[in-house]
């Protein structure tokens, strides 16, 4: 880690069936991905309420990646359908919010290890370069 | 006298409507008169801050606060209030969560002041004069509050005991928080008077023709169509927050042909309305097509912060705009 390089807090929400499997073998596989992740385990990214992204935000995260099975894949049949509506309505009042740029929805297979890798390094580095978000503090200061 | 109970009634950004809900008690307005003096309330009683300076610490039994706050003013004001009161009740939407008034935080400071002095089609301003905190007049300096960079919630400002939710409150509702807050036994501190602890659709009339599961295709605003007031709103593609919405008004607004807009509120242990309102919109859309849902999304919901925060943005946890914490331009 460079001296006073910005490094990002991102908070993943995985599911368990898919995406947290992928991260696994990416794990396994020895392959690298950044440390700025913070991954909360899911059962379901239908589980993923809206409430829950606004507080990883306004607790201190610069930024939020939401990952679940891909579209047809779900264990639960369609929770991940219900994360992709919540994602786009979500996105649309973030954008009203000015914070569309801090979170991102992503779909990893059990067997995306590497497509893991490539996915939480771009956020990652997108996060980096938008600078830190000090949510609270800066809508708490006069 | 001196048995009666001291009450002081207090508005900061409001619109009139929670003071027109105490004149609105009707008959009962003479059986709280036995019970209550009325120490200070600007919009009927002539008196000055000073004359609340001049009562001593805690000898207001109550003060009801409505209106968000948005000036330097109304922060002054309510501390002073505080300072003075045992009790101090949040009345109505604008104090409880921010309510109308705290739309406004979705724009800065300086764009709500450049649009209503110079840039709105009413205004005519060729000297593009603007309100300052200080201006002399005659020699004399004469000072202005300051508006604040977000509008905010009462207990955002100052400790708060109790919630009486509404836009404005339903006469029954003042009326069961009056008593209960008469009867000496007091709930909780944090308690929201006068209202259900259930989602409106518990009370709700049309709930019996609520289908098992309501999936939409396309959602409709009401002036796009002829509601059969006999039937649950959701069923018939109008959008109505009651599900989410804390209940205790009646039903006043489906009663008379209009959907839940969401003016009570969230249920206990919600800590972002919106987040909640906007969960359960998107768990009632029919789509699994991801291009199709972001379109029919982009289409329909024009507005979400105005449909799912109307009352609730200075409360909601990201509490209006983020303008980035890079310039601290928005003084």
């Amino acid at each position: 880690m460079s001296e006073g390089r910005f490094e990002p807090r991102v908070v993943v929400f995985a599911c368990n069936w898919c995406s947290y499997a992928g991260i696994d073998l990416a794990g396994t596989s020895r392959i690298k991905y950044p440390h700025n992740v913070r991954i909360v385990k899911v059962m379901c990214s239908g589980r993923v309420n809206p409430e829950m992204v606004l507080k990883a935000l306004a607790d201190g995260a610069d930024g939020v990646l939401i990952t679940g099975c891909h579209p047809g894949d779900c264990h639960y049949i369609s929770g991940n359908y219900k994360t992709m509506r919540r994602y786009f309505l979500l996105k649309k009042l973030l954008k009203q919010l000015g914070l569309e740029e801090r979170v991102r929805l992503e779909w990893i297979s059990a067997s995306e290890g590497e497509r893991w890798a490539r996915v939480a390094t771009d956020f990652v580095e997108h996060i980096r370069r938008l600078g830190p978000l000090r949510l609270k503090e800066v809508m708490s200061s006069e | 006298m001196s048995d009666k109970v001291r009450v002081a009634l207090y508005w900061c950004a409001s619109c009139g409507g929670c003071e027109e809900a105490f004149v609105d008690l009707a008959e009962d307005l003479i059986k709280l008169a036995e019970k209550v003096e009325i120490v200070f309330w600007p919009v009927a009683i002539d008196m000055k801050k000073s004359d609340v300076e001049q009562l001593p610490d805690e000898s207001i039994d109550v003060s009801f606060i409505n209106g968000g706050i948005r000036l330097s003013e109304h922060e002054e004001m309510v501390k002073l209030l505080r300072r003075k009161s045992k009790v101090v009740v949040a009345f109505g939407s604008c104090a409880h969560l921010g309510g109308i008034p705290g739309l406004a935080n979705l724009y800065s400071k300086d764009e709500i002041l450049k649009y209503v002095y110079l840039e709105a089609p009413t205004v005519v301003n060729p000297e593009g004069t603007m309100p300052k905190e200080v201006v002399k007049v005659d020699g004399q300096e004469l000072e202005l509050p300051k508006v604040l960079r977000l509008v905010k919630a009462l207990d955002q400002v100052i400790d708060v005991d109790y919630y009486i939710p509404g836009c404005a409150p339903p006469p029954d509702v003042v009326k069961k928080a009056l008593d209960t807050l008469l009867s000496g036994k007091l709930p909780p501190k944090g308690s929201v008077l006068g209202a259900s602890s259930r989602s409106l659709c518990d009370e709700c009339d049309l709930n019996k023709t609520k289908p098992e599961k309501i999936l939409l295709k396309d959602l409709k605003r009401v002036h796009q169509v002829k509601l059969d007031l006999s039937k649950c709103y959701l069923a018939q593609g109008v959008l109505c927050l009651g599900p989410v919405t804390r209940g205790g008004c009646g039903t006043l607004c489906i009663k008379g042909g209009m959907p839940c807009t969401g003016c009570f509120g969230p249920l206990d242990n919600v800590k972002d309305y919106g987040a909640r309102a906007l969960s359960y919109l998107a768990s009632i859309l029919d789509y699994d097509d991801e291009a199709q849902a972001e379109k029919v999304i982009e289409e329909y919901v024009a507005d979400p912060a105005g449909w799912f925060y109307r009352y609730s943005l200075p409360k909601s946890l990201v509490r209006g705009r983020y303008q980035g914490s890079g310039g601290e331009a928005h003084g």
